[in-house]
């Protein structure tokens, strides 16, 4: 049962993209993310500089790009980190920019980070129950009224250890945050995300620094937001597990989105290779160029000779 | 050396004005940071505005006690949220920066001789306690047993002293245990992590700091009442910087730490003096006089304290996991 409809779901995803161009900005047929021209400038630097770009709904969409192409301040734009210079984006069909990241976040745009962010001197059961919204006891003078918030903390609770136990946490509910180890963190990351309840789960690069043992659980994981009817938007550099779970591919470079397509190809796309070893790189080189190549080897080779012949 | 007045002496420090009222201030740092852990380096202006605000409502304005007291909690939350709004949506290290400068400028308007018939200049204020007194049930006398004893005045002062730490100490146990006080706790740990979880973070650190900023104030009361005076100079950076003291002594995120560091540290400076006092005095110390005693004992505390630091870091009550876990 579970099965089939883990088939269904990726299949219905990738209907969704079947005909789709594989021009940047391409329009999906229901998006759950829409995004128009959002710049961000460091100075002089145009870190971000996307003109449009949609995210269809219930897949789940990588974005690459090589080292310092934006993605992550992408990322920050987008879940309200930082300010964007200007440009638009909404999210289920409500605007989202200047909306700040606690705001963001309760509409139902839950983000990961690069660099993950347990909290430390909290247990994992604490972690976890602070990722759950509309907590009366978070109310400074209903928290002094144990009465108002125990039984609502009780469900959270229940909600934490089914997440707990699914992610296999469980036994560490007690213990320190910070004494786990780094791809349990990523773990416990994901599921205090999902305590939000959020519809679009933004995970920026979730399997860095995690150990290979770790890995296919946590692919495992991510492939199984979708299943659950969730739209999954990540950062990765690794490859191999973009083609492994991903519907769709968004790939920046430069602060621009220069192509999407499917995982499959995406990665013969022109465009993408010039974006990564730089354009090109395997263009032939010229008659003349050939030429002076061969000579510099020769008098390399006579000089060597010469040397040997000396001795 | 007169023995009987040393440990007299010390056994009242442990539970005298001192302990107390600058157990109200460490309790204030404690919520600011120990749980929430904001930088707040001016809590002695909040026990500044506190005390200034009953004294000059009751002596300048000619109002009742009970509105100077209101006047002194207002002004409490006031400063935490002039305090605040410029600083909170910045790093933690620019909210250290602004409030010792705060703390200053409060201090030196107090003494300020434009401000004089106002505050008071240097001198301070006084005559504004007999509201406070009047209130007094305990007839006059002596309270106590043996070398023990306090006057009605001492007495009053203290049972209402030590019922405001009871209160500040069961609020902070209340807080803390709830999911408020677990927001707070993630915001110490990594706050850009709780905003990504749906949390007003700015909204927390602004309570968190009219909180503590409004239990420390209770302290600037009680100093006030006790002495039945203020002056600008009890309120510098160095009453902060003890209160910091107690905290850390105490273990920072306890919620008694701060009560028993209190009592600890002025047991111990009232114990050494004493101590050395007594010991100059009768000849067994040489090498320096009784004027002396007063700079050295502070000396002490200091080497007191690089020794707590070094072999119990995490205070009295802390939990050595705790320390333990230094991820950032």
């Amino acid at each position: 049962m579970h099965a089939e409809s883990a088939i269904d779901r990726k299949a219905a995803a990738l209907a969704a993209f079947k005909d789709l161009d594989r021009e940047p900005g391409v329009p999906k047929p229901d998006p759950i993310l829409v995004v128009d021209n959002v710049v961000r400038r460091f100075g002089g630097l145009t870190a971000v500089d996307v003109g449009h770009v949609e995210v269809q709904r219930g897949s789940i969409t990588a974005l690459i790009g090589p080292n310092g192409a934006g993605k992550t301040t992408f990322f920050n734009q987008l879940t309200g980190f930082d300010t964007a210079d200007s440009g638009q984006w909404t999210f289920n069909g409500r605007s989202m920019n200047g909306v700040p990241a606690h705001k963001v976040a309760r509409a139902g745009m839950v983000r990961t980070f690069q660099l993950t962010k347990a909290l430390s001197k909290l247990t994992v059961l604490e972690n976890m129950r602070l990722g759950a919204q509309k907590q009366l006891g978070e109310n400074f003078w209903r928290a002094l009224v144990p009465a108002v918030w125990r039984g609502q903390e009780g469900e959270i609770t229940d909600r934490a250890e089914e997440l707990l136990a699914r992610f296999k946490l469980d036994a560490k509910r007690d213990d320190f945050a910070g004494s786990l180890s780094g791809g349990q963190r990523k773990l416990l990351e994901m599921a205090r995300a999902l305590m939000v309840q959020p519809e679009l789960v933004m995970l920026d690069e979730p399997m860095a620094g995690v150990n290979p043992a770790l890995t296919q659980s946590l692919l495992g994981h991510v492939k199984d937001l979708r299943e659950q009817g969730m739209t999954v938007l990540f950062v990765e550099h690794d490859m191999d597990m973009v083609r492994d779970i991903s519907d769709w591919v968004i790939v920046m470079a430069q602060g621009a989105v220069i192509a999407e397509g499917p995982p499959g190809t995406i990665m013969s796309d022109e465009r993408v290779i010039d974006a990564y070893l730089g354009a090109h790189h395997d263009a032939p080189l010229s008659e003349s160029d050939l030429a002076e190549q061969l000579h510099e080897a020769e008098v390399a080779l006579e000089a060597e000779f010469e040397e040997e012949t000396k001795k | 050396m007169d023995w009987i007045t040393i440990i007299s002496t010390t056994v009242k420090a442990a539970i005298g004005v001192e302990t107390v009222w600058y157990a109200l201030a460490a309790i204030g740092i404690n919520i600011h940071f120990g749980y929430t852990g904001l930088l707040n380096f001016g809590q002695s202006a909040f026990l500044a505005v506190a005390g200034y605000g009953l004294a000059v409502t009751v002596t300048v304005l000619g109002l009742p006690f009970w509105i100077g007291i209101g006047v002194g909690l207002l002004a409490a939350v006031l400063l935490a949220v002039v305090l605040g709004i410029p600083t909170l949506r910045l790093r933690a290290d620019y909210l250290a920066i602004v409030t010792i400068a705060a703390a200053e400028i409060v201090r030196l308007v107090f003494r300020s001789v434009a401000f004089k018939d106002v505050f008071g200049g240097s001198d301070g204020r006084r005559g504004f306690s007999d509201g406070f007194y009047a209130l007094n049930p305990f007839p006059e006398g002596e309270y106590g047993f043996g070398w023990l004893l306090f006057g009605e005045r001492t007495l009053w002062v203290l049972v209402v002293g030590w019922i405001l730490v009871g209160i500040s100490c069961a609020i902070v146990f209340l807080l803390m245990k709830s999911p408020w006080g677990r927001v707070l706790k993630a915001i110490r740990e990594d706050e850009d992590a709780v905003r990504s979880l749906g949390k007003n973070v700015f909204s927390y650190k602004m309570q968190s700091l009219i909180l503590g900023g409004v239990i420390g104030c209770l302290g600037g009361f009680i100093y006030g009442l006790a002495y039945a005076s203020v002056q600008p100079d009890i309120f510098g950076t160095e009453t902060t910087f003890f209160a910091y003291t107690i905290v850390i002594l105490g273990g920072a995120a306890r919620v008694f730490g701060p009560v028993v560091g209190s009592a600890i540290f002025w047991v111990l400076l009232v114990l050494v003096n004493g101590v050395l006092s007594g010991a100059v005095e009768s000849g067994i110390i040489t090498f320096m006089d009784s004027t002396q005693v007063g700079p050295f004992r502070f000396l002490l505390v200091g080497l007191g304290l690089i020794l707590l630091l070094v072999f119990r870091p995490q205070g009295i009550f802390g939990d050595k996991r705790e320390i333990a876990i230094d991820a950032r």
